[in-house]
């Protein structure tokens, strides 16, 4: 039967109506022998009618429909016409999750633990059965779509499901609809951390199939020639007691304390209490021990429903529509069919830079890359750099051994730029020197075709500068890559004034073809994310020069959660790097760029490792702090952080008003995939925003209430 | 250089259950290299002792080779199956005895000595398929009068060999109808059907997942009367019937083959022993004849006579064409000894697929008869043709029936 037509009026106890944009995923049932056996069981096919690009997700009516599915089952099963209940997915996909589309619309507590309360209470049937019930995870079964297969008695995994996790940590939400209370029950509460929490917090991480059997979370792994099939017989098997899945063993004592310790632990160290999702999950699997289930339930429903009113969930949810949509469609970017094809790329330096650059061009545009530099000893280390990197790559399995030697032979090294003369685009990635930089233009010019896409990897030079003078300007686009290049997902693409449609729409086709995730930045000083991290630097080293606390300083930032530490961010980009762009602001900008007369004299002596460890402790080597001149002005850490979010406030203003990017949304999304700036914060207008600080410092909001924050008035 | 001839042997044979042709058929969804897939895994399955890297050759057959038909399926199948890159494959074409030509090319290469162990299959999706898709027939056939162009439609040519053979009437072929869905029926109380079939997961877009485990073609409710009432789409007036062919079907089978030797080497199980195979052509407008010369090519070739053969396979096309089989060779239309499972008449006949589905019958008859030494598979086969294939007991027990 169908349950198609079923909506959320068939749900008694709820009030929440159903989105009326939801894609509802229909769990269609089907009553099917159970090969092998004259045995009947029922089969619910969970299908949005899309294909797989658009994969299954469980909104109010999906619930309502999966409702009506199980009554009919337990109708059958009461009838004594069924053994069993399987359930599964359309092809490549069980289900992905809760349909968030929603939820921005929800506006006060009691519909947020209404929408936990109905999950709860459709998902929990399926444990509840007088039959034993079955997920077949056929293809990707994430948060909500695997909270379905705990609540089955049983589970089989396709060892080409994909991707198998609970992302919600990684959302600002927990697992609430039975995953917090079951998986640890299930596979102890070591393991379950690691799904839960330790996975969401590193980089969304995700099982495979066969990580999701040896956990123990799948009791059998079938191919998926014949997935389906072979998990129906393993299903009578266990039915007719031929076949008893083996359980992990779960310690509810002393192992489960020192998991629980352990998961603090690195909570604390990632996040230092910056979002509560994390600890929540901690709490409700630390618990789930001793609960009933309607217990454990109920509290799911307390915590999800106080996370879904919290401000970093609904930050999290606008920084992840930023991550999944914003960056694969970059605003600004002119018609993709402008772009001229790239057939063949010149690099100008051979340095470190330079030859990761290579590798990637190789690598994604698999078309031939040559690099050039002074002399031929400086290019065969270059190309060296690239040929060992391939070398590595193929050890580890990432290419077969004919794309490496592929690749290899795509990239090779010369001392004249004439070879540049049937390049379709020349990057240049020599040091950070303005008139080096025009030297290099001009003398390309000379040699390349005048259609060549001229790009520069300045990190904070002027683009303008560096393409006045030139016959073509309107081919010179700024290219700034984040370190390591090969991981880091932003390109910050800089237009000039002079820059033509022409030339943007090749410099961001060649970005896509990298896999990076490209904003359209109009040229000014270090664009988006650099301009960003300096200024916040240059006032946390301000106040460590006026006399602040090393740990106050270190420490002050801790609310955000950022990635790394701000000395440890200095030490990383380098004190050398970072005092050039200082001064290249400070030119720029010089109110509000100071150059650190401290951080001059570590530069000056030479020295490039700040920190020490005592322990799990950094400090300043002693030979750092010998060098040190501070004040005697002290800020308390309250203070520092304000000034610094002031200060980011002003700057994220500023580039606005100056039309350096098109809206907040670009510098978030910078912030996030340059920076690693955490979803919580929502890249970063919406914390200077829920903080009040955008409203104190340039008199209004980045985003309207609602955007990436809680509504203030109820939604219509 | 001479060798000697190396025994060929039938290892094993299953097929998936037949579907009707058509938009609400059992594999109105599912592609037709799904089929194919199924049973190759469920062929594996059921011959653990086969590893897949010993497979030489992988023969499929199907009569409209384009779209998931085509692609060279025995290259494509044995991928999807999980066979691993080294087994090679090809695809073969002799309509409706396809399935029985990729079984006795990739024989003829095991007793030459180029195989070991071989997977011969026959698919044929006719609902995603159907008879006549894409074809062009060259205008000569009829400018030049080589085919009569009622020699394409199949209904036709047995409309035709009713009147060659006017003995022949509407009654017996229903009768004999009626026996091939009685047959088929008790053979499925026994379980005899069902041991043979491998299971399919089909997808329903409105109804979601689904497992075909069972035919659909059977009637086995039907009478006389029901069969006497059915329309002749061929002619009117006519004598075929809805009730007295095979119908529109989709399925597929699989075989394995191997040398005696190799199958006793990997510990295979033998159910049937190669004992020669021949094809004959006859006039294109009464195809049906086919089995006739082609039986009498098979049993001189191995010295043995209609009288040897305790055991007959033939493809119900249409009853009438199985009637002219037994009409030649003197054998009574209820012969027990003919189709005792019943036939394609109630089973299917998903064309290019057949030939292994009557190789898997006549191997359950073999178990069940230790006295009967030979038996043969017999089709007739579109634009005039037959094809057959006599088969040695394995089990037999040197009795005489």
């Amino acid at each position: 039967m169908s349950t198609g037509t079923e909506t959320a009026s068939t749900i008694t106890d709820s009030t929440i109506a159903a989105a009326p944009d939801e894609v509802v995923t229909q769990s269609l049932l089907r009553i099917v022998a159970l090969p092998g056996t004259g045995a009947r069981a029922a089969l619910i096919t969970l299908d949005n009618g899309h294909d797989h690009t658009k994969p299954n997700t469980l909104g109010i009516a999906g619930l309502a429909s999966l409702d009506s599915a199980i009554d009919a089952a337990e109708t059958a099963a009461k009838a004594g016409q069924i053994v069993a209940l399987a359930i599964t997915g359309k092809p490549f996909v069980f289900a992905v999750g809760a349909d968030l589309t929603g939820v921005p619309r929800l506006h006060d507590l009691e519909q947020a633990r209404q929408l936990s309360a109905m999950g709860h209470r459709v998902f929990r049937r399926l444990g509840e059965l007088p039959v034993p019930t079955f997920a077949l995870l056929n293809g990707a079964t994430l948060g909500g779509g695997l909270e379905i297969a705990l609540h089955c008695t049983y589970r089989t995994v396709s060892s080409g499901a994909g991707l198998i996790a609970f992302p919600e940590v990684a959302l600002g939400l927990v697992p609430g609809w039975g995953g917090a209370y079951l998986l640890p029950r299930l596979i102890g509460a070591k393991n379950a951390i690691k799904v839960i929490v330790e996975n969401p917090l590193s980089q969304n991480r995700m099982l495979n199939p066969k990580q999701a059997a040896t956990l123990g979370i799948a009791d059998a792994m079938f191919e998926p020639a014949d997935f389906l099939v072979q998990s129906l017989r393993w299903a009578a098997a266990v039915v007719a007691g031929e076949v008893t899945p083996s359980r992990p063993l779960v310690d509810t004592g002393a192992e489960w304390d020192d998991a629980i310790t352990e998961g603090r632990e690195l909570v604390s160290a990632a996040l230092h209490g910056s979002a509560p999702a994390a600890e929540r999950a901690l709490d409700l699997i630390d618990q789930a021990r001793n609960r009933t289930p309607d217990a454990g339930f109920a509290a799911e429903d307390d915590v999800l429903a106080e996370l879904i009113m919290s401000d970093e969930f609904r930050a999290s949810l606008y920084a992840f529509d930023l991550v999944q949509r914003r960056a694969k469609r970059p605003v600004g970017a002119p018609n993709p069919a402008l772009a001229r094809p790239i057939t063949k790329v010149g690099i100008v330096g051979a340095g470190l830079m330079a030859s990761q650059l290579a590798l990637l061009f190789a690598q994604r545009l698999e078309v031939p890359v040559v690099m050039t530099d002074l002399n031929q000893e400086r290019v065969d280390t270059g190309v060296g750099y690239v040929r060992n990197e391939i070398d590595t790559l193929q050890a580890k399995g990432k290419f077969s051994n004919d794309k490496a030697n592929r690749l290899r032979a795509l990239v090779s090294g010369t001392t004249t730029k004439a070879d540049f003369a049937d390049a379709d685009l020349v990057i240049e990635a020599v040091f950070e020197k303005l008139e080096l930089k025009r030297e290099i233009f001009a003398e390309l010019e000379t040699h390349i075709s005048a259609t060549c896409l001229l790009l520069t990897n300045t990190s904070s030079l002027s683009v303008t500068e560096m393409s006045r003078g030139l016959a073509h300007p309107e081919r010179v686009v700024g290219f700034h890559f984040f370190n390591p290049v090969a991981k880091m997902p932003l390109l910050e693409i800089a237009s000039t004034e002079l820059t033509d449609e022409v030339a943007l729409a090749t410099a961001f086709a060649v970005g896509k073809a990298l896999k990076k995730s490209c904003v359209l930045v109009h040229d000014a000083p270090a664009f988006v994310v650099n301009r960003i991290l300096i200024r916040f630097l240059g006032e946390v080293i301000a106040a460590f020069d006026e006399g602040t606390p090393f740990d106050i300083v270190e420490h002050a930032l801790d609310p955000l959660g950022l990635p790394i530490s701000p000395f440890l961010l200095l030490q990383l980009v380098g004190p050398g790097v970072a005092l050039h762009v200082s001064e290249t602001m400070h030119l720029a900008f010089p109110d509000r760029y100071l150059v650190s007369p401290n951080q001059q004299r570590i530069v000056d002596a030479g020295i490039t490792r700040l920190l020490t460890w005592d322990g799990a402790v950094p400090r300043l080597t002693d030979e750092v702090t010998g060098l040190l001149v501070v004040g005697n002005s002290a800020s308390t850490a309250e203070q520092l952080r304000q000034r610094a979010l002031d200060a980011m406030a002003q700057e994220a203003r500023l580039m606005l008003d100056d039309g350096v990017v098109a809206e907040p949304q670009d510098i978030d999304l910078c912030m996030m995939l340059g920076a690693g700036w955490p979803f919580h914060l929502g890249g970063i207008t919406p914390y200077l925003d829920r903080t009040g600080t955008s409203e104190r410092v340039t008199g209004r909001r980045f985003l309207a209430p609602g955007v990436a924050s809680l509504p203030t008035a109820p939604a219509a | 250089m001479s060798r000697p001839i190396r025994d060929v042997v039938l290892v094993d044979a299953v097929r998936t259950p037949f579907g009707k042709a058509g938009a609400t058929g059992l594999y109105a969804q599912t592609r037709a290299d799904d089929l194919v897939v199924a049973a190759f895994r469920e062929l594996l399955r059921r011959n653990p002792t086969l590893s897949p890297d010993r497979i030489d050759d992988v023969a499929v057959a199907a009569t409209t080779q384009i779209g998931d038909q085509g692609l060279t399926l025995g290259r494509t199948a044995g991928i999807l199956a999980g066979f691993p890159r080294s087994v090679p494959g090809q695809s073969v074409d002799r309509m409706c005895a396809g399935a029985m030509t990729a079984v006795t090319n990739l024989a003829g290469g095991i007793a030459f000595g180029a195989y070991d162990v071989v997977v011969a299959s026959g698919v044929e999706h006719m609902g995603r398929h159907p008879m006549g898709e894409g074809i062009d027939p060259n205008p000569r056939f009829v400018a030049e009068h080589l085919v009569d162009t009622e020699a394409l439609v199949m209904g036709k040519t047995a409309e035709n060999l009713h009147d060659r053979l006017p003995h022949l009437s509407r009654v017996r072929a229903d009768e004999f109808a009626l026996s091939s869905q009685e047959k088929t029926a008790k053979a499925y109380a026994d379980g005899v059907i069902p041991a043979d079939l491998a299971p399919v997961a089909i997808r329903d877009a409105q109804q979601g997942w689904g497992v075909a485990t069972v035919d659909e073609p059977p009637r086995p409710g039907t009478s006389l009367a029901a069969l006497a009432a059915l329309k002749t789409p061929f002619r009117a007036h006519g004598r075929v019937t809805a009730g007295n062919s095979a119908g529109l079907n989709d399925g597929a089978t699989a075989a394995v083959l191997a040398s005696a030797d190799t199958a006793r080497e990997l510990e295979l199980s033998i159910k049937a022993r190669l004992v020669s195979f021949a094809y004959a052509g006859v006039e294109p407008e009464v195809m049906g004849l086919g089995p006739v010369p082609s039986t009498q090519k098979a049993l001189a070739k191995a010295g043995l006579t209609i009288e040897d053969i305790g055991l007959f396979e033939i493809n119900e096309a249409f009853a009438v064409q199985v009637l002219a089989f037994l009409d030649h060779f003197g054998l009574s239309d209820d012969d027990p000894r003919v189709n005792p499972f019943g036939g394609a008449i109630a089973v299917g006949h998903p064309l290019a697929s057949s030939g292994i589905r009557l190789m898997a019958y006549l191997a359950k008859s073999f178990e069940r008869r230790p006295e009967v030494q030979y038996g043969l598979t017999t089709m007739c086969i579109g634009l005039g043709m037959g094809g057959t294939v006599i088969w040695e007991n394995p089990h037999f027990d040197g009795r005489t029936s």
